[in-house]
């Protein structure tokens, strides 16, 4: 009987184990795929939301600002890249000015410091690349980006070595009241737990009806995006949103924290919750929309597109309640859900700590190395860890420069990657301008040797657990 | 530091060739950096025949021509340093490398070839919707795989592009036992050799599907099918075209790219229609004493036309070295592209330097029949040469005889007369 069960490993769910694993209890986070962070939270605009886009004193307003504060304090502790570049929502209709206002007012409601409102020629000053058409920009000075992969890992492996317990591959199928709690049915056996914890994106609906907790729907709304060569990432240095326009919601453009150039995300509302195609509009329509906002965009040096659902509840919030008695959904954590991850965790625990008393762990680990990145070390520490380490003298993935090390590291470690697409996320082996086609043959004997598989044994990404002998 | 007369970066057969010829001519203090673990390159995947014709005049695989040169790299004694990777080349030739057993190093050199080679366009950059499950390789990956790996990725095989790669993988793919159901290109004509479609597809009865493309990919972890749709001649998919074609593998044969990450750090300029560097008649780059040859200059369809263009880097290496490290120091004049060609190398020579007559490589931009390539500096015609057909697929080669141009001080234009 675990204290608490934990449905879904993306960002949420990640943090609220974080969160969680500081207190003495029995914690056990349930993933139906082979690898967290595997839905929305890969593929979304790795934003740090400022805060001044949600209506005020909604759940979204205040966790995003909460979220906000937390997250480069976070970031420091818990080894994974954020940088605080700044954001600006670009107004291109004098018109619309006051809609420009009202965006600020609200942030300024919303409690977002340095909000400001600057002429179309201040802001090109700040970002010489803006279109001439931009007349009017507000600036957040709060805003940020964040690598989405390294921030669920971060938490999830903080989590682990707090004593959580992930049980991966593992699909939810049924949920029923027990006397004591709630058991969980799954694809591998039974689960009983005290309390549970709904974080399980675009199925939080379902998850909530199994066990009468719900009254929800959770629409997942697909998003496309294209990820440019790091050649084009100095194209902005602030997070370029723009204001609703005539072509409808607008799309962003923001350098990535590792130095690419992102554009995106469509917006359209699906029913197929596993729906992450690509399509010719949807790629059409970014490259439309993104030009308003910067002129000559260099499509030609776009390495690769994708999509992403974001988790949209019918409420037009976050949905965050016990939805029966010890039943806690975290659902519909759309944008700004990334940001608002640490402050839903924490909103979580509070919940928690209504119902039962947490006392603290004494010997809580606050903190969390990733895998190195020996491309960002100094000379020095790259000569000494590849004299402690010889791998790390040998590059498998030539266009991000991920050595050997690194790759084993990712593997080898708690939680370590079990498909090419998890060796990604945790080294960004693959995620450079060729897109794997050097390093994937490297990367996937490395992932064989450590799985006790084939090479037909190793899988780009999914859910089965590995075979052996494949 | 240690110091070098010629740092070599790469060990491919441009790498190999260019080292050869430095040591012919002269240079005595030579390394080759290779990133693998052997010399030879992409040539050691490359396990069909048909490499040599032109150098050996006699038909090799990959290896066997990769081997002849690095026999002769090891009968004349030519240091080369394997697992050894180049991170960064300064503007004043220091290049650092990094490898197992000396770790992060900076060399100093003299002159510097750059010979990198090329990478594959990826599925990203070529915008295809759809989803992004396991089962889409490059044609180059897939040959990795089932050739060094011994791992045969599918057995249902579609192939989107018709670059001699994705040709030479239909019929590989097909002797190990896969089923290949089609090729499908984009454009209206191939972009591979006509000899491999008759070798590789006609053979072996594998449709090649001009003017189509691939519009979806389906599956979500694994990939389970492809749609392809003809195209309009603006490549735009026509609507009703599409058809379905199940198949667990997807190759892409959808072109190269120079490999000049390297190079743009240094400080290289880069031509944007070969994606390589701009050289001079002897493939010095805009960098004093760095030169470029082999497919990170341009992409080539013959090994043994970046064995030749190599040597000639390696000559001019060896001659930089021995003025002294000194520049060119007269006035180049331009070659400018024109009227159907797409891109020249070189861009410019030094008309009044030439120590030999002057190699001009060039693609057309289409299909030309009955035509005549002319080279020209302002009236005078300096090279006719009659062609039946020329296609954008074969690389052209044209010498320019040195006593031509040594009077020429105006700018030269290549360009295609439809006769």
């Amino acid at each position: 009987m675990y204290d608490v069960i934990i449905i879904g490993g993306g960002v949420t769910g990640c943090a609220a184990a974080a969160e969680l694993a500081k207190y003495q209890l029995n914690v056990c986070l349930v993933e139906k795929e082979s690898d967290v962070c595997e839905g929305t939270s890969k593929a979304n605009s790795a934003i740090v939301h400022a805060g001044f886009d949600a209506e005020p004193d909604t759940l979204k307003a205040k966790l995003n600002v909460r979220g906000n504060a937390m997250i480069a304090e976070l970031s420091k502790k818990l080894d994974f890249a954020f940088k605080n570049n700044g954001a600006m929502v670009l107004c291109f209709e004098e018109e619309k000015l006051a809609d420009l206002e009202k965006l600020c007012e609200k942030g300024e409601k919303n409690g977002v410091a340095g909000l400001e409102i600057l002429s179309g020629d201040e802001a090109r000053a700040r970002e010489p690349r803006l279109s001439k058409e931009v007349k009017y920009a507000l600036y957040a000075p709060t805003s940020g980006i964040v690598c989405p992969f390294e921030m669920t890992l971060a938490f999830a492996e903080n989590a682990y070595a707090n004593g959580v317990e992930f049980r991966l591959s593992t699909e939810v199928t049924a949920i029923d009241k027990i006397s004591d709690g709630w058991k969980i049915t799954t694809d591998k056996g039974e689960i009983s737990g005290r309390y549970i914890f709904n974080c399980a994106g675009v199925y939080a609906d379902r998850i909530a009806e199994m066990a009468n907790a719900g009254g929800f729907r959770i629409i997942p709304r697909k998003g496309e995006y294209m990820l440019m060569d790091k050649d084009a990432g100095g194209t902005v240095s602030h997070t370029i949103f723009q204001l609703p326009t005539k072509m409808g919601k607008g799309v962003l453009v923001t350098p990535t924290v590792h130095g690419n150039l992102l554009v995106g995300p469509t917006a359209e509302d699906i029913d197929d919750k596993e729906n992450t195609a690509t399509t010719a509009g949807g790629l059409a329509e970014i490259r439309a929309k993104s030009a308003l906002s910067v002129e000559g965009l260099p499509f030609g040096k776009v390495i690769t597109g994708f999509t992403g659902l974001r988790a949209v509840g019918d409420t037009n919030d976050f949905i965050i309640n016990e939805g029966a008695e010890g039943f806690f959904n975290a659902a519909g954590i759309e944008s700004p859900g990334l940001t608002s991850a640490p402050a839903i965790a924490e909103m979580l625990r509070e919940m928690l700590s209504k119902k039962t008393d947490l006392s603290p762990k004494t010997d809580h680990i606050d903190t969390r190395e990733g895998v190195v990145h020996f491309a960002e070390l100094s000379r020095e520490e790259q000569n000494a860890l590849i004299a402690k380490d010889p791998t790390y003298g040998n590059i498998v993935c030539r266009c991000e420069t991920i050595t050997e090390g690194e790759i084993r590291d990712a593997i080898n470690r708690p939680l370590g990657a079990v498909t090419l697409d998890g060796v990604k996320r945790r080294t960004r082996a693959g995620m450079g301008r060729c897109q794997a086609g050097f390093c994937s043959p490297k990367t996937i004997l490395l992932l064989a040797e450590k799985l006790g598989c084939g090479i037909g044994g190793v899988r780009k990404t999914g859910r089965e657990e590995v075979q052996k002998d494949a | 530091m240690r110091e070098f007369d010629l740092v070599i970066v790469g060990g491919g057969p441009a790498g190999m060739a260019a080292a050869v010829s430095a040591r012919e001519n002269g240079l005595e203090n030579i390394v080759i950096l290779e990133r693998d673990s052997e010399l030879g390159g992409i040539l050691n995947q490359c396990i069909h025949n048909g490499f040599g014709l032109h150098t050996f005049k006699e038909e090799l695989t990959g290896p066997e021509y990769a081997e002849r040169y690095a026999e002769k790299v090891n009968s004349m004694g030519i240091p080369y340093e394997t697992d050894t990777m180049v991170l960064n080349i300064s503007k004043d030739r220091v290049v650092t490398l990094l490898s197992k057993g000396r770790g992060v190093e900076d060399i100093r050199a003299k002159s510097v070839i750059l010979a990198m080679g090329c990478r594959e366009r990826p599925r990203g950059a070529l915008n295809i919707p759809g989803y992004r499950p396991q089962g889409v390789y490059t044609a180059g990956t897939a040959q990795k795989l089932v050739n060094c790996e011994g791992y045969l990725p599918g057995k249902e095989v579609v192939i989107l592009g018709s670059g001699d790669i994705g040709l030479i993988m239909a019929r590989r793919m097909t002797l190990e036992g896969a089923h290949v159901a089609a090729v499908a290109e984009l454009m209206p004509y191939s972009s591979g050799l006509k000899r491999n479609i008759v070798q590789c597809l006609d053979d072996y009865g594998i449709p090649l599907l001009l003017s189509h493309t691939v519009v979806d990919i389906k599956g979500k972890e694994k990939l389970e099918g492809v749609v392809i749709a003809q195209v309009d001649s603006k490549n735009a998919p026509i609507a009703g075209t599409e058809k379905f074609y199940p198949c667990d593998t997807l190759l892409l044969s959808c072109g190269l790219i120079p490999e000049n990450e390297l190079s743009k750090n240094c400080g290289v300029e880069i031509d944007p229609r070969t994606n390589g560097p701009l050289v001079d008649e002897g493939l010095e780059t805009s960098i004093d004493g760095v030169f470029a040859c082999g497919n990170v200059l341009h992409v080539h369809d013959l090994v043994d036309f970046v064995s030749e263009e190599s040597a000639r880097a390696g000559a001019s290496a060896a001659e930089f070295v021995k003025r002294g490290c000194t520049a060119d120091s007269t006035e180049p004049v331009k070659v400018i592209p024109q009227n159907g060609v797409r891109y020249t190398v070189p861009s410019q020579i030094h008309t009044a330097e030439l120590t030999g007559d002057v190699h001009i490589r060039f693609r057309v931009t289409g299909v030309f029949k009955d035509c005549a390539i002319v080279v020209k500096a302002g009236e005078n015609e300096l090279l006719r040469r009659k062609s039946r057909i020329l296609v954008p697929s074969e690389m052209q080669d044209i010498i320019i005889r040195q006593d031509k141009l040594a009077e020429v001080g105006e700018d030269i234009c290549v360009e295609i007369e439809e006769v």
